[in-house]
C-alpha cells in the first residue's frame, strides 16, 4: 500500500496529547527564572521552586512524549520533517531535562552554573517542541 | 542497596559520582584533601540491617563482648552512675524538618532502609549489675515522655538530660531505679527544623558548666542561613542559671562530646560535610576551643572553601581554625570517650569513638568502635580497630552510637540498629 502526504494538509494535535503539551514550556521556563532568582539572590527557596517546576515539567512532558512517540511511529518513518523535528525537540528537552533534575538535587549553590545553563536549554527545547506540535502534523492519506 | 541504580535507571553508571577512586583512609592532623567533586547523582550505598544471630561483634585478643541489654528503643548515649549503674538515653528525634524538594522525599526513603524498624523509646533505662559478675540483670525505665534524649552528664546530685529541645534535670540520690519526679527546665535547646537533632552534652570537671553539641540544620545551607542561626556550634551553659554563650562555632554536627580526664578539656567529635566526594570532608574529634570557628559552611579543614554556601564570607573563612585529627571521610563519629588504665595497657591513654557508618560512600567506612591513642594530651598514631564486625557481606548488623569508659575496666557501646548495649572488657576482669 502506498501512503502519501500532502504537504499542506496538517490535523491538529489530539486535544489531551496539546493539553500535555502545554505544561512543560511555562513549567521550565519558570525553573530558568527561578534559577535566575536564585543566582542574583542566594535565597534556597527560590532554587527549591526550580526543583519542583522541573519535577512537574517532567511528569506531564513525559506523557506528552509518550503520545508523541505513538504519533509519529504511526506515520511511519517514511515521512521526515516536521514530525521528527517535533518528537525529537520533545526527547530531547526531556532527557535533558532529568539530568537538570539531577542536578538541581545537589545541595544549595553546587547546583550552580550548570543548572542555570540546561534549565535555559531545556526551556528553548520546550517552546521548539510546542511550535512545531502546535503547527499540527500532516494527515496521513490512503491513495 | 544502590540507590544510584533506583534513581537513574535511564542513566549510565559512569555519570554518578562512582566510588571506584576512594582512596585509602585519611588520618590524623593533615589529611590529604582532593578536590572536591561529586557525580550527577551522590553515591548511596545504604547497609541494609542484619540480624546478628548467634554472632557478635569482635573486639581485640584479651577482651571479651556482651550484650547487657537487648530490645532497646533506639539506644544512644550511655552514662555510668557513681554506684555502677548505667544509664542509656532512648530515642529518636528530627521528624519535623520538613521535605523541600523532591529530593528530600527520595532520599528519606532511601536513608531509612538502613535504621532500625523501632519507634524511639524517649526514655531512659537503667541496667544494674548489683553483684558484679557482668551481668546487668536488673533493668528498669528510669524516666519517660522525655523529647529524644541524647547527651547525659551527673554533677553531684543533679542529673542533666539533653533532649533534642531542652535541657533537663532530674535530682538523683545514688541507688535510685527511676526518677522521683517530672525533670526541671534548665534551658531551652535549638529545635526549629532539628535536621540535626542530637544533643551531645558533657560537663566542665568543676561541674559549673554543661557544653552541648547542637548541629546543624542542613549539609551545606540548603535550607537557607536563616535555619543556621544558634546551629553548627557547642554551647556552653552555666548550671546554676542555665544561661548560655557559644562556645565555639562553624562546627557542623557535634554529635560526641567529652572532657579529657587531668586537663578539663571539651573535646567534640564532628560529622562534615556530604555529597563532594568519597574522601570529602573527614570527619573529625579535635579540642574545642572557646570563640573559635571551625569552618562550616563556608569552609572545610581551615581555609579549604566549600563554594556551595553562598554568599561567602572570607573574613570567617580567614578566621577558620582546622580540627585536631581526622578520623575520615563520612565515618560519622557520634560517640568519643577517654580511657583509662583499667582498659588494659595498650588502650589506656586514648579515645574510643563510636563510628556509625556512612551513607554517602561506596565502598562504606565506620561501623566500628576506634581507638584513638593519646600522647601528652593530643592523638597521635593512627586509630585502633577496637570493636568491629558490625558490618559483614554488605549487611550492618548493628551500628555503634555513643561509646562510655566505665572505671571498673569496660567500654560500654550503645548500639542503634539492633537495640543493644554491649559490653567489652579485659578477659581477666569478671
Amino acid at each position: 500500500m502506498e501512503v502519501t502526504f500532502d504537504r499542506l494538509q496538517r490535523r491538529p494535535l489530539h486535544p489531551l496529547h496539546a493539553i500535555f503539551l502545554a505544561f512543560p514550556p511555562p513549567l521550565f521556563l519558570g525553573a530558568w527564572l527561578t534559577d535566575l532568582a536564585y543566582g542574583a539572590t542566594f535565597q534556597v527557596q527560590w532554587v527549591n521552586f526550580s526543583s519542583w517546576l522541573i519535577a512537574l515539567g517532567l511528569l506531564v512532558g513525559a506523557l506528552a512524549l509518550l503520545w508523541a512517540i505513538v504519533g509519529v511511529l504511526a506515520l511511519g518513518l517514511a515521512r521526515r520533517g516536521r514530525p521528527v523535528v517535533y518528537l525529537a525537540a520533545l526527547a530531547a528537552m526531556w532527557v535533558l531535562g532529568l539530568v537538570n533534575a539531577f542536578v538541581h538535587a545537589k545541595d544549595a549553590y553546587a547546583v550552580m552554573p550548570e543548572g542555570l545553563f540546561l534549565s535555559a536549554i531545556v526551556a528553548f527545547l520546550a517552546f521548539v517542541a510546542a511550535w512545531t506540535g502546535y503547527s499540527g502534523l500532516p494527515v496521513r492519506q490512503a491513495p | 542497596m544502590r540507590a544510584k541504580l533506583l534513581l537513574g535507571g535511564l542513566l549510565a553508571l559512569s555519570l554518578s559520582g562512582c566510588g571506584g577512586g576512594a582512596r585509602p583512609p585519611q588520618y590524623g592532623a593533615r589529611p590529604e584533601l582532593p578536590e572536591p567533586r561529586r557525580g550527577l547523582l551522590p553515591d548511596m550505598t545504604i547497609s541494609l540491617p542484619a540480624e546478628w544471630g548467634n554472632d557478635r561483634p569482635l573486639v581485640p585478643k584479651g577482651y571479651k563482648i556482651d550484650a547487657i541489654a537487648t530490645d532497646l528503643l533506639i539506644p544512644r548515649q550511655t552514662l555510668i552512675l557513681p554506684n555502677g549503674d548505667i544509664l542509656v538515653t532512648e530515642g529518636s528525634g528530627g521528624g519535623d524538618a520538613p521535605a523541600l524538594r523532591p529530593k528530600d522525599f527520595i532520599a528519606t526513603y532511601i536513608k531509612k532502609q538502613g535504621k532500625t524498624s523501632a519507634r524511639g523509646g524517649n526514655r531512659l533505662t537503667l541496667l544494674r549489675d548489683a553483684d558484679g559478675d557482668g551481668k546487668y540483670e536488673t533493668r528498669n525505665i528510669f524516666a519517660e515522655d522525655l523529647n529524644a534524649p541524647y547527651g547525659l552528664a551527673l554533677i553531684g546530685h543533679s542529673l542533666y538530660v539533653a533532649n533534642q529541645d531542652a535541657l533537663v534535670r532530674f535530682e538523683y540520690r545514688d541507688g535510685q531505679l527511676s526518677a522521683s519526679g517530672t525533670p526541671t527546665l534548665v534551658t531551652d535547646l535549638p529545635s526549629a527544623i532539628n535536621h540535626h537533632w542530637t544533643k551531645a552534652m558533657t560537663a566542665s570537671l568543676d561541674g559549673l558548666y554543661l557544653y552541648v553539641g547542637i548541629g546543624s540544620n542542613s549539609n551545606i545551607t540548603e535550607r537557607g542561613m536563616p535555619a543556621e542561626l544558634d546551629r553548627a556550634m557547642v554551647w556552653q551553659v552555666d548550671v546554676a542559671t542555665g544561661a548560655h554563650r557559644r562556645f565555639a562555632t562553624g562546627l557542623r554536627n557535634p554529635s560526641a562530646l567529652a572532657t579529657q580526664p587531668v586537663t578539663g578539656q571539651v573535646w567534640a567529635g564532628v560529622n562534615e560535610r556530604d555529597e563532594i566526594g568519597p574522601d570529602l570532608v573527614p570527619d573529625y574529634i579535635t579540642s574545642v576551643r572557646q570563640g573559635a570557628f571551625y569552618g562550616w559552611p563556608y569552609s572545610y579543614w581551615g581555609q579549604h572553601v566549600d563554594v556551595r554556601a553562598q554568599p561567602q564570607n572570607q573574613a570567617l573563612v580567614a578566621a577558620a581554625v582546622a580540627p585536631d585529627y581526622s578520623l575520615g571521610s563520612h565515618v560519622a563519629a557520634l560517640g568519643l570517650a577517654f580511657s583509662n588504665a583499667s582498659m588494659g595497657a595498650q588502650f589506656a591513654d586514648g579515645a574510643f569513638v563510636g563510628e556509625h557508618g556512612s551513607w554517602n560512600r561506596d565502598p562504606p567506612v565506620g561501623f566500628k568502635v576506634v581507638f584513638v591513642p593519646f600522647r601528652d594530651g593530643k592523638p597521635v598514631g593512627e586509630p585502633v580497630d577496637f570493636v568491629t564486625g558490625f558490618l559483614r557481606d554488605g549487611k550492618a548488623r548493628g551500628r555503634p552510637v555513643g561509646v562510655t569508659v566505665d572505671p571498673r575496666g569496660a567500654l560500654i557501646v550503645a548500639d542503634d540498629l539492633s537495640n543493644t548495649v554491649w559490653r567489652v572488657t579485659p578477659d581477666g576482669s569478671r
